[in-house]
């Protein structure tokens, strides 16, 4: 296996980067290779071959573009009435109507220079979102919970870049950690409670969620946030030194956010599979009775897990602030990444680098989503509909077996939650 | 999980170490006198208490005219005395199997003190209140028995919220171009549907169970805003559909405060009532639900006996989704006559936590619902009477409480045996 790894993860299998060994390392390499790759399979239910590996992903995606064509198809209201008058011309306009909108598509995602910087530009929060849910994944945890960590993370940031005068030098990485430290708070409290009593992240999460848009709600209001002489919630913009360089030039959206979401997907390569709490992590979500036995606190670590997760959520949220016109806070600014991010888990089968690549084909997605709402009118939550098809069919690879006759013995995703009183 | 890090070396560390039991009544004494002493400095000696309260019972129209005045600071001061009382019965006594009722008279307690609080120098329709909570809680009522009818099979169903947005606006859709009764039917197939394509992920594809629902709920969401705004955008006839008319029921109607809140409502209060009966009579008193609790608890043995596991959750799954169905037409057919982009804002998920708090039991559902519902009527009603809590913080309280549920305070509660597993037959 190569540096090149497909979206779908499987190359990233932990005996390919020999890049970031300077790590702490608790086992000889040979030892955590045979540990890792057995766990590796517990996790993905990775046994399949390449081939599959990289097939049903791209099938995955076909399929769910054909299926969105469809419902864009049988939604043109004006062209569904000339079925009964003249169904040539209608077969022809709804031909054109779907063709025309995924040309939309394709070009607002690749067309051009721009294009590409709009990709890598919706990709950057994406792709931190996405780690985030991939970390518990990992550990055996469902993050749902990206949407409020955004929120405050994002707030966090925000209120460390207009509050201080600094250099952006220092400025920056102070709004960053602000946002981890932010969104990994507010994750905790869901891994607090999961490992104390019991209550399940998924509900405790989305309930943080709503908590998390009514506390911004009303911060964004107060004297402190609010910006002067306005009486919505909108918060004064952040100092020009937190906002975040661009990376071509002003022209382009994108900025350095994308370097840094990046850098994340290596730091979390790095944690996960090359330092010791990684291992910790992974043991759990494999198997935590072995990971209680085995001497690990399971309780301090499913806050841990929190918390890292938390706090890639919350570098999304700085990135929503910091990285995009007009650099303030609103109370939408979290856009429904949290649960995009659980379809890119998915996607990238919960590794760094297939987040990364996942990321970027959403990225696409939603930048040619907003130009063919712009160019056909066919409204962006389309995207939603298409990111959701493409879970399904990550897991249940079977499904699409069955709808294209291939033969194959995955078993899909696996079950990665345990009900209710783990 | 453990509940303890201590090492478990000296005895005396031994006895120190509580049973999750012992733990939460240790925090029910905390708790109890924490609301005591809150009463006390925040309602009691707040100087606005002073002024006479004023409860209205009945509302306009009503046979009976009652309304109850009083001073808020005696209220709150009896309301702090008698918490303080049952925190030290709670220290010393204990209140065994009655400890979560007694945890709810306190909470009503508190919040007659709060509310009494909120109105002081003002009059206030708690009738008014009281009914509204019964119809916010229909929705939530209907998700909780849809999660109950699929975890006593052993389905875990995160997908509830999804099939209440998605009735919600199937239900509006062919409303608006049938009638209501067409529209509900129409939103009960939708939610049937969704419960069916569950069925199958889960049960077929044994696709993850919280996936699989939470790919509903993404697919449901997705579709729906991108319908609204791609169809009800531009055809606005398709999203004024009429509603259900209120249906009194004849003497029952003229008891006071009860009859405004369960017997002056619309066919989906009635019909969500009586669903609780049933589902109770169904799954504690037949054959049917003998046999899908077995399937829930032990699904081998239920096999071994000769119950089909698969037939039963598919059908189970498939009929819960009708439930589902039933409470998201209440959002829009029994309620607002509108329908908006995600509407249901997390009812389906309130409703799972109104599931475990109920303990699995249709009339523990309805309580919790009620309790949640109540949650959600308070921000509505408090914001007209202008407290100086602001609105965020009330509208916050229903999801704080679910946690507070999931969390245990209530108690730990013991899902179904294989609640969330996939049965995989030799």
């Amino acid at each position: 296996m190569t540096d090149q790894d497909p979206p779908d993860g499987a190359g990233s299998a932990p005996h390919s980067d020999n890049a970031t060994t300077g790590d702490t390392t608790p086992t000889p390499p040979e030892q955590q290779d045979v540990r890792e790759s057995q766990l590796y399979r517990e996790i993905t239910g990775v046994g399949e071959r390449m081939r599959s590996a990289l097939l049903m992903p791209a099938l995955a995606v076909i399929t769910a573009l054909l299926i969105g064509g469809f419902i864009i198809a049988i939604t043109d209201v004006t062209t569904l009435r000339l079925w009964g008058t003249d169904p040539g011309q209608a077969f022809s306009d709804t031909i054109s109507t779907v063709w025309g909108s995924y040309k939309a598509l394709f070009v607002g995602a690749f067309g051009s220079i721009n294009a590409i910087s709009e990709t890598l530009f919706a990709a950057t929060p994406l792709i931190l979102a996405g780690l985030a849910v991939a970390v518990g994944f990992q550990a055996g945890l469902f993050n749902i919970g990206g949407e409020g960590q955004i929120m405050i993370g994002g707030m966090s940031a925000l209120w460390v870049g207009f509050t201080f005068d600094l250099p952006a030098i220092i400025l920056i990485p102070m709004c960053l950690i602000a946002a981890m430290m932010g969104g990994g708070f507010w994750a905790s409290i869901a891994g607090f409670l999961k490992a104390k009593t019991g209550a399940h992240e998924v509900i405790t999460t989305i309930m943080l969620n709503f908590i998390a848009l009514f506390l911004a709600q009303w911060l964004l209001k107060t004297a402190v946030f609010q910006q002067t002489g306005r009486s919505d919630p909108i918060s004064k913009p952040i100092n020009e030194a937190a906002q975040l360089p661009f990376l071509f030039g002003a022209d382009y959206r994108v900025t350095i956010g994308f370097l840094i979401a990046i850098a994340a997907a290596v730091a979390v390569q790095g944690l996960m599979y090359r330092s010791s709490i990684g291992f910790e992590f992974r043991t759990v979500g494999a198997n935590p009775d072995a990971a209680r036995y085995g001497g690990m606190n399971v309780v301090w670590l499913t806050v841990a897990v929190m918390a890292v997760s938390g706090a890639l959520a919350g570098l999304a949220g700085a990135n929503q602030i910091m990285g995009l016109n007009p650099y303030q806070g609103t109370t939408g600014f979290s856009a429904g990444l949290g649960f995009d991010a659980i379809a890119l888990a998915l996607l990238g089968r919960s590794k760094p680098f297939g987040v990364v690549w996942a990321g970027i084909l959403f990225g696409a997605l939603t930048a040619g989503g907003r130009e063919m709402q712009g160019v056909e009118r066919i409204p962006v939550d389309l995207v939603e509909v298409i990111q959701a098809l493409i879970i399904v069919f990550i897991a249940a690879p079977a499904l699409v077996r069955s709808i294209y006759r291939i033969k194959g013995d995955d078993t899909g995703m696996g079950q990665i939650s345990k009900g209710w009183a783990s | 999980m453990t509940m303890t890090a201590e090492p478990a070396g000296s005895t005396e560390s031994l006895q120190l170490r509580l049973t999750p039991e012992q733990r939460r009544q240790r925090i029910l004494v905390g708790v109890y006198f924490a609301l005591s002493a809150f009463v006390l400095v925040f309602f009691a000696l707040d100087a606005d208490s002073a002024e006479d309260a004023t409860f209205n019972l009945s509302m306009t129209g009503d046979r009976f005219t009652l309304s109850w005045t009083f001073e808020p600071r005696l209220i709150a001061i009896i309301v702090a005395v008698s918490l303080a009382v049952l925190g030290v019965l709670q220290l010393f006594v204990g209140f065994g199997k009655w400890t979560n009722v007694v945890l709810g008279g306190a909470m009503g307690l508190f919040v007659l003190a709060f509310l009494g609080w909120a109105a002081a120098g003002n009059a206030f329709s708690l009738v008014g209140m009281l009914s509204s909570m019964v119809l916010l809680s229909v929705p939530i009522l209907c998700g909780g028995l849809t999660g109950l009818m699929c975890e006593r099979v052993a389905v875990v169903n995160i997908g509830i919220e999804g099939q209440l947005l998605s009735a919600a606006f199937v239900g509006t859709i062919v409303g608006s171009s049938f009638g209501t009764w067409a529209g509900l039917a129409g939103a009960m197939a939708i939610g049937a549907v969704l419960g069916a394509v569950l069925a199958v992920l889960v049960i077929k594809y044994q696709i993850d169970q919280i996936i699989a629902g939470v790919v509903i709920n993404i697919f449901a969401l997705g579709l729906t805003s991108f319908l609204a705004s791609r169809v009800l955008g531009t055809n606005p006839q398709f999203n004024s559909p009429d509603r259900f008319t209120t249906i009194s029921i004849p003497l029952l109607e003229d008891i006071p405060v009860i009859g405004a809140m369960f017997f002056q409502g619309n066919v989906f209060l009635y019909g969500s009532l009586i669903l609780v009966f049933v589902l109770h009579y169904g799954l504690f008193y037949t054959r049917w639900g003998l046999r899908s609790r077995a399937v829930g608890e032990h699904p081998k043995a239920a096999d071994t006996v000769g119950i089909d596991v698969y037939k039963t959750r598919y059908r189970n799954v498939t009929l819960a989704g009708l439930i589902a169905g039933f409470g998201g037409a209440a959002l829009t057919l029994g309620s607002t006559g509108r329908f908006e982009e995600n509407m249901t804002a997390g009812v389906g998920f309130i409703g799972l936590a109104a599931m475990i708090a109920g303990r699995w039991r249709p009339f523990g559902v309805l309580g919790a619902a009620l309790v949640f519902g109540f949650a959600r009527a308070m921000q509505q009603k408090l914001g007209i009477l202008g407290t100086p809590i602001p609105s965020e913080f009330l509208a916050m309280a229903p999801y704080i409480l679910t946690i507070i549920v999931v969390a245990g305070l209530v108690g730990r509660a013991r899902p179904p045996a294989a609640d969330g597993q996939p049965y995989i037959k030799d």
